[in-house]
């Protein structure tokens, strides 16, 4: 039995230290097994739920696809064009394939984190490798999906993704379930490498169902001069919800960007931060939530920035808009300094819809209903993400969509 | 005679139970500049926002007559369709929500909108910036004339535009505004009158107080408040006689 087994199955009860427990028993193991097939010919749900969180059929508009459902690898394909610039597979099929894969294996997270990082590892259901190669630029957007597609199904993937010394690419990764799938387990280890000069743009949307939930566990480690993007969108609503996920800038002149958008509906409970770790001479972070509680959902925003480094710099920016009584947005900004020197600040704002504003609108035309509305969709502006237009354009119209549905 | 295309007739409101507009009368012909002095506190706001019809400013007795309708019980947005465009002195920032897309909800051609904010000197980028949001004075009154112009508004109701302006800024907003005001109806609101250097009026009124003291040549009223304050105001017969009343009404 290896080292990380031993460790995973030592923990495999081991609460996670924030977050409801879930007993991770009650959820199936058992699916049917998918052929392998391009994503077009997958059945227009699929395709559907898929298209929502970002997730598009047309391969001209992708560089590359990883797409798995349930447990199986439905389509791991790179467009000719970009084959010399990156390469994508299953995870289980990177480990076959290089040896030198074990090194990037639970490096930045501890297998023994908690019995979701356990599972992961004694369940573990695959999951994407996503490589692009030294100084390659790929130019249109690499995308995966993860989805489940059977009801009470368990689904542990483990992702890495490398982006090589002066590479730049676009992760877009949408994660979703079927129309008939009402309950389930996701957990997610994803293990992000951004090399020397390097830039990476990782965009990912969940669409997940009211009585699902969901674990993801990431971290990134950000070399010199490289930098590395981690936007997080979430609309649905989702039975409960925990991450926070951690960037380490180790590199000089390394820096992150940590942007989530979130809507709790329902009696969603959703519990995500973000943490950076600045190590470095000239690291620097950046955290932006915005978030929007309506029904009996309740949301905690948590922001955690650590300055290890004279010469640092993070700030953290929490907002939070309540549309009912009934939920509530809890934000947990911290800041820790280590070095004299290190400059980390935040800021957090929670509350209603200010009356002004709607007033505002209202004498500009708007009636109220389309002045509140207006104001929500204002607030989930995807421009926070800093993507290229046409993939804001195409982001800000999955928003538009989730958004006119909420609303 | 022309017809009124803003009458105030006995016009009364509160504001959680307080009364901030008392038997307020005031005709704004078709066509014409009004301007209402008064000092800080006296309603002049309230009363823009009694027009536009905001929840919280109940309209206790009296009616709003505008283009000859009755609009004191239509909701805000129903008024402002009918043709009120109001400037707003210190509008808010809304965040996510742009410039721009406030004004598409009028002008769905973008051509139009570019010439239109050509025409205030106002920089296109700022219509894809959120509204307000970091604008300086002088841009928050050329947004605000932008947006009422956009709207085709028949009846322009500007709060204190010569406020929060330098004078370089002023003389440009005066400029924009003359521009604006041509062929329009207008109500100008203002503390200071500053923007009578740069429009032209066709009658002043002075709000005391809660109620309409007097009305008048615009340029005689200025030079009056310019030489003896607003204190001059206060001796004014009518509102001397409301207050009284008010004193009475209070005594236990």
């Amino acid at each position: 039995m290896s080292k990380s087994h031993e460790a995973a199955s030592r923990a495999r009860d081991k609460p996670a230290a924030l977050g409801p427990d879930v007993d991770t028993g009650t959820y199936s193991r058992q699916t049917k097994s998918w052929s392998p097939c391009p994503i077009s010919n997958l059945p227009g749900d699929v395709l559907n739920r898929a298209f929502e969180v970002g997730v598009v059929p047309e391969e001209k508009s992708r560089s590359a696809t990883y797409f798995q459902v349930d447990h199986s690898v439905i389509s791991k394909a790179v467009r000719s064009v970009f084959e010399d610039k990156v390469e994508i597979m299953s995870t289980k099929e990177a480990l076959n394939k290089y040896s030198w894969f074990k090194d990037y294996w639970w490096r930045l997270i501890s297998v023994d984190t908690d019995k979701y990082t356990a599972l992961a590892e004694l369940r573990w259901d695959q999951g994407y490798f996503v490589r692009i190669l030294e100084d390659q630029k790929v130019t249109i957007p690499v995308q995966s999906c993860l989805f489940v597609s059977t009801e009470n199904l368990n689904q542990n993937v483990h992702n890495v993704i490398i982006a090589e010394p002066g590479s730049e690419a676009q992760l877009i990764t949408g994660c979703a379930v079927h129309p008939n799938v009402h309950r389930g387990l996701h957990v997610g280890v994803s293990e992000f490498y951004v090399k020397e000069d390097a830039s990476l743009t990782f965009t990912m949307t969940h669409g997940w169902a009211q009585g699902f939930e969901t674990r993801p566990r990431s971290a990134a480690l950000i070399e010199d001069n490289a930098a590395f993007v981690s936007n997080y969108m979430c609309f649905k609503p989702v039975k409960s919800l925990q991450m926070y996920p951690v960037a380490y800038c180790k590199g000089e002149n390394s820096r992150v960007s940590f942007n989530s958008l979130l809507y709790g509906s329902g009696t969603s409970y959703i519990d995500i931060g973000s943490k950076v770790v600045l190590q470095n001479k000239g690291s620097r972070g950046e955290v932006v939530a915005r978030a929007i509680a309506t029904d009996n959902a309740q949301i905690c925003a948590r922001g955690f920035l650590q300055g290890e480094h004279g010469g640092s710099k993070a700030h953290l920016e929490c907002r939070g808009l309540l549309l009912s009584d009934k939920a509530m947005i809890y934000a947990v900004p911290e800041l820790v300094a280590k070095a004299q020197g290190a400059d980390l600040s935040h800021e957090a704002a929670v509350g209603k819809i200010a009356e002004e504003q709607i007033q505002y609108l209202m004498a500009r035309g708007f009636s109220e209903e389309e002045a509140e509305a207006l104001i929500v969709r204002g607030f989930m502006d995807v421009s926070i993400f800093g993507l290229p237009k046409e993939l804001e354009n195409e982001i800000q119209k999955i928003v538009d969509i989730t958004a006119e549905r909420a609303l | 005679m022309a017809e009124n295309i803003l009458e105030l007739k006995n016009l009364s409101v509160e504001v959680a139970g307080k009364r901030i507009l008392e038997d307020i009368n005031l005709d704004i012909p078709r066509g014409e500049v009004h301007v209402l002095f008064g000092p800080n506190g006296s309603g002049k706001s309230s009363l823009i926002m009694a027009i536009l019809g905001f929840p919280s400013y109940r309209v206790t007795s009296g009616e709003i007559r505008f283009k000859g309708t009755d609009i004191t019980r239509l909701p805000v947005d129903e008024r402002v369709k009918l043709g009120i465009g109001v400037a707003f002195q210190n509008p808010p920032a809304i965040r996510g929500v742009k410039l721009g897309g406030i004004i598409s909800h009028w002008l769905h051609d973008k051509k139009e909108v570019d010439r239109l904010a050509e025409r205030v000197k106002f920089q296109k980028e700022f219509l894809e910036r959120d509204v307000n949001l970091g604008f300086s004075g002088g841009e928050i009154k050329k947004s605000e004339v932008l947006q009422v112009l956009a709207q085709g508004a028949d009846l322009v109701i500007l709060d204190e535009p010569d406020s929060g302006v330098d004078v370089e800024n002023l003389q440009l907003v005066g400029k924009v505004i003359n521009e604006m005001l041509k062929g329009r109806s207008a109500l100008i609101i203002t503390h200071l009158g500053h923007i009578l250097h740069h429009v032209d009026a066709d009658r002043a009124h002075v709000l005391i107080e809660a109620t309409l003291a007097c009305s008048g040549e615009p340029v005689k009223i200025l030079s009056q408040i310019l030489n003896e304050g607003y204190g001059w105001c206060m001796k004014c017969p009518k509102v001397m006689k409301l207050r009284q009343e008010q004193e009475t009404s209070q005594r236990p």
